[in-house]
């Protein structure tokens, strides 16, 4: 058995002759909390949805527990997504489902229980995250936090062995957030499953991770423990972390010289 | 000049690859074994959304076309004396072209960009990736319940079409114009062939349901899933739709009624 | 919405859908279970031209219809138009001295065979021909004689 869950090899993927992701290495350890920090637009979640295998790279490889994803037929890559929960940067609630068949939807999909055992089931998972007296709402009619808990409540209905969040913080007030920290992080000890959380809002991940990999460019620019990584010494680690505004990652956009530009000067 | 036929290459290109994804859709959303375990809830469900909304629009405009169908006939039948041909004129009107094709053409605008307005959200808001990871083929659960009620519901609206819009040209024809009952539905009856008219009639509305409901959701499907995507593709839904409908129903009237 | 008021107005879209076609084929194109549920007799008539006479075209008598033209062909030998129809079995008066004529309703409505009944003793049987019969008017004919006339008489 492979000490990590999720080892990524030589990753690349490119969309449109834009490389994305550049020959990533990466290793999520099994049962901990791994952050993926980044600036928009880095390519985290692409990488999720590699992982997901809802993409597939251009070249290199994804395994997970020790199979090769990309080599999985469409039936066993769909046995093995019931062991994978996402929670969706919008929370992907079905709008057609009240909530409490929402956090159903994969039980009936992928079980045979007995409607009491669904319930029950359901219940619980509703309970733990706050949510059991919405059961009969309809998604549009809960708050932007409150469909992301009920979105967390059906991704892990199915007791996943990996969950993944993509932005779980973003858009959300203080308050919300640090329930959802404390959800995530309860959620991980209680079940002992592996979760990756991609996100570019530092303070609030950090908080709860027991590994950190920072992307940019399609590239891994740094990693170790939340410790390490925050107080290291690389000038676009430092740039990225604490918010700098120019740096190794330019503010502004390739351009000519700014008064050759403007016709100051004869070039 | 190079350019331009650059320009030109590259968008044939594109359109044949469009056609190449729409076919693959249509073909693995129909294809493989019913699946109960989405249930026919989602058809009903489906039928309700499309064909049900779409009733009001189809029982009005149908009946203010039988009544302007009847009084313009009347107009002209009038002065060769022939008024009671009204029935006939008005009725194979209906059944042979118009009846089908402005129903269906309502139907791409009402329902036809409904469904891909629905589709391109649920693509934007990630219930489609949702869908994937947890474990369900969108082609199934999303597209084939749809497609289905679109090919169900097409005919069933051009018939209500077809029978309010005669039932209006009666009201005009024969309740205000004064042209005899008798011999407004005797001459239609006459005239009027089961086989010919009628069933034709059918097999038309099929087969513009099957069109635009196609194009309405692989439409949603291949929307970019933003703002701007959305309602571009429910744009073209409207348009390609609209387009590919009246050129169907030149194909199909020549080979229906064709000089042979 | 729940789910079965939704099921009720779908099932009543489809009912009404069923309702429309089976409207428009009964009342709009005229197809009726009589032919079946009423019994009916073939009889046939020669005519020299049937110009715009059509299948399904009514046959009267004395204004009254009692049946349809079935088929119309061509009889090989005589050269003659062979009208078919299929009269109501209770319609069993038509002698067979009857007199068939290819009528129009108004100038320029639909064309029908009227039948004209005699007073000979026999009654026409099922499969019978009708010989004596009144060829359809041909406007374009008429207009001939009437212009060659006219300029006959200056």
């Amino acid at each position: 058995m492979p000490a990590n869950w999720i080892e990524i090899r030589n990753l690349s993927f490119s969309r449109d002759k834009r490389m994305i992701l550049n020959s990533i290495n990466m290793d999520i350890p099994r049962g901990g909390i791994t952050a993926i920090l980044g600036p928009s637009g880095c390519g985290k979640t692409t990488l999720l949805r590699l992982i997901g295998s809802q993409l597939q790279p251009s070249s290199g490889v994804i395994s997970i527990d020790g199979v090769d994803i990309s080599r999985l037929h469409r039936k066993a890559l769909f046995v093995m997504r019931e062991r994978i929960g996402m929670l969706f940067q919008s929370g992907a609630l079905f709008t057609d489902l009240s909530v409490y068949e929402n956090v159903a939807f994969p039980l009936r999909l992928h079980t045979d229980l007995p409607e009491s055992m669904i319930h029950d089931l359901v219940l619980m998972k509703l309970h733990a995250v706050g949510l059991r007296g919405a059961r009969d709402l309809m998604p549009e009619e809960l708050s932007g936090g409150m469909a992301r808990r009920a979105a967390l409540a059906r991704a892990i209905i199915l007791d996943p062995e990996l969950i993944m969040y993509d932005e779980p913080f973003v858009g959300q007030d203080p308050i919300f957030a640090g329930v959802l920290r404390d959800l995530i992080r309860r959620i991980n000890r209680a079940m002992g499953c592996t979760c990756i959380i991609v996100s570019h809002d530092i303070a609030e991940t950090v908080l709860i991770s027991d590994y950190v990999y920072v992307l940019a460019d399609g590239k891994v620019i740094g990693q170790g423990t939340p410790d390490t990584v925050m107080n290291s010494d690389d000038a676009r680690l430092r740039q990225f972390l604490q918010g700098l505004p120019d740096g190794p990652v330019p503010f502004h956009y390739p351009a000519p010289d700014y008064r050759q530009d403007l016709h100051l000067e004869e070039a | 000049m190079l350019a331009l036929l650059q320009n030109l290459g590259r968008h044939g290109l594109d359109v044949a690859a469009a056609f190449g994804r729409a076919g693959i859709l249509l073909g693995q959303a129909m294809w493989g074994p019913l699946d109960w375990r989405y249930g026919p809830g989602l058809l009903v469900r489906q039928l309700h959304f499309v064909g049900v909304y779409s009733l009001i629009i189809i029982i009005v405009s149908g009946t203010l076309i039988g009544m302007v169908l009847a009084l313009q006939g009347y107009t002209v039948l009038v002065r060769f004396g022939a008024e009671s041909a009204l029935g006939q004129f008005v009725s194979l009107t209906l059944l042979r072209e118009l009846g089908p094709v402005v129903a269906a053409l309502l139907f791409a605008g009402r329902a036809g960009s409904a469904l891909t307005a629905e589709i391109g959200l649920m693509k934007a808001s990630e219930q489609l990736a949702a869908m994937e990871m947890i474990g369900v083929d969108p082609l199934r659960r999303v597209a084939r319940p749809r497609l289905w009620a679109g090919i169900i519901a097409m005919p069933i609206l051009a018939q209500v079409f077809n029978m309010v819009a005669i039932l209006g040209a009666v009201g005009v024809g024969v309740s205000w114009l004064d042209v005899d009952a008798g011999s407004f539905w005797g001459n239609m009856q006459a005239i009027v062939d089961f086989r010919e008219d009628v069933l034709n009639g059918v097999i038309k509305a099929f087969a513009f349901g099957v069109v635009v409901t196609w194009i309405a959701v692989f439409e949603g499907f291949d929307a970019e899933p933003t703002p701007e995507g959305i309602s571009t593709a429910t744009t073209r839904t409207v348009v390609y739709s609209s387009l590919a409908v009246l050129a169907m129903d030149f194909l199909l009237t020549a080979i229906m009624f064709g000089v042979d | 919405m729940q789910s079965r008021s939704i099921e009720i107005t779908v099932g009543a879209f489809i009912l009404l859908g069923i309702f429309a076609l089976t409207f428009l084929v009964l009342q709009v194109s005229g197809l009726s279970f009589k032919d079946v549920r009423r019994d009916s007799y073939p009889l046939s008539a020669q005519f020299n031209t049937v110009a715009g006479l059509t299948p399904r075209a009514k046959v009267m008598v004395a204004g009254v219809a009692v049946g349809h033209v079935t088929a119309i062909h061509i009889d090989p030998i005589s050269v003659r138009a062979v009208v078919d129809m299929s009269i109501d079995s209770n319609v069993d008066y038509l002698t067979t001295d009857s007199i068939a004529s290819i009528k129009t309703a108004g100038v320029l409505g639909e064309q029908y065979v009227s039948i004209a009944v005699g007073g000979a003793p026999d009654i026409l049987q099922a499969g019978d021909i009708i010989k004596d019969t009144q060829s359809a008017m041909i406007l374009e004919d008429l207009i001939g004689k009437f212009v060659t006339n006219f300029s006959d008489k200056k």
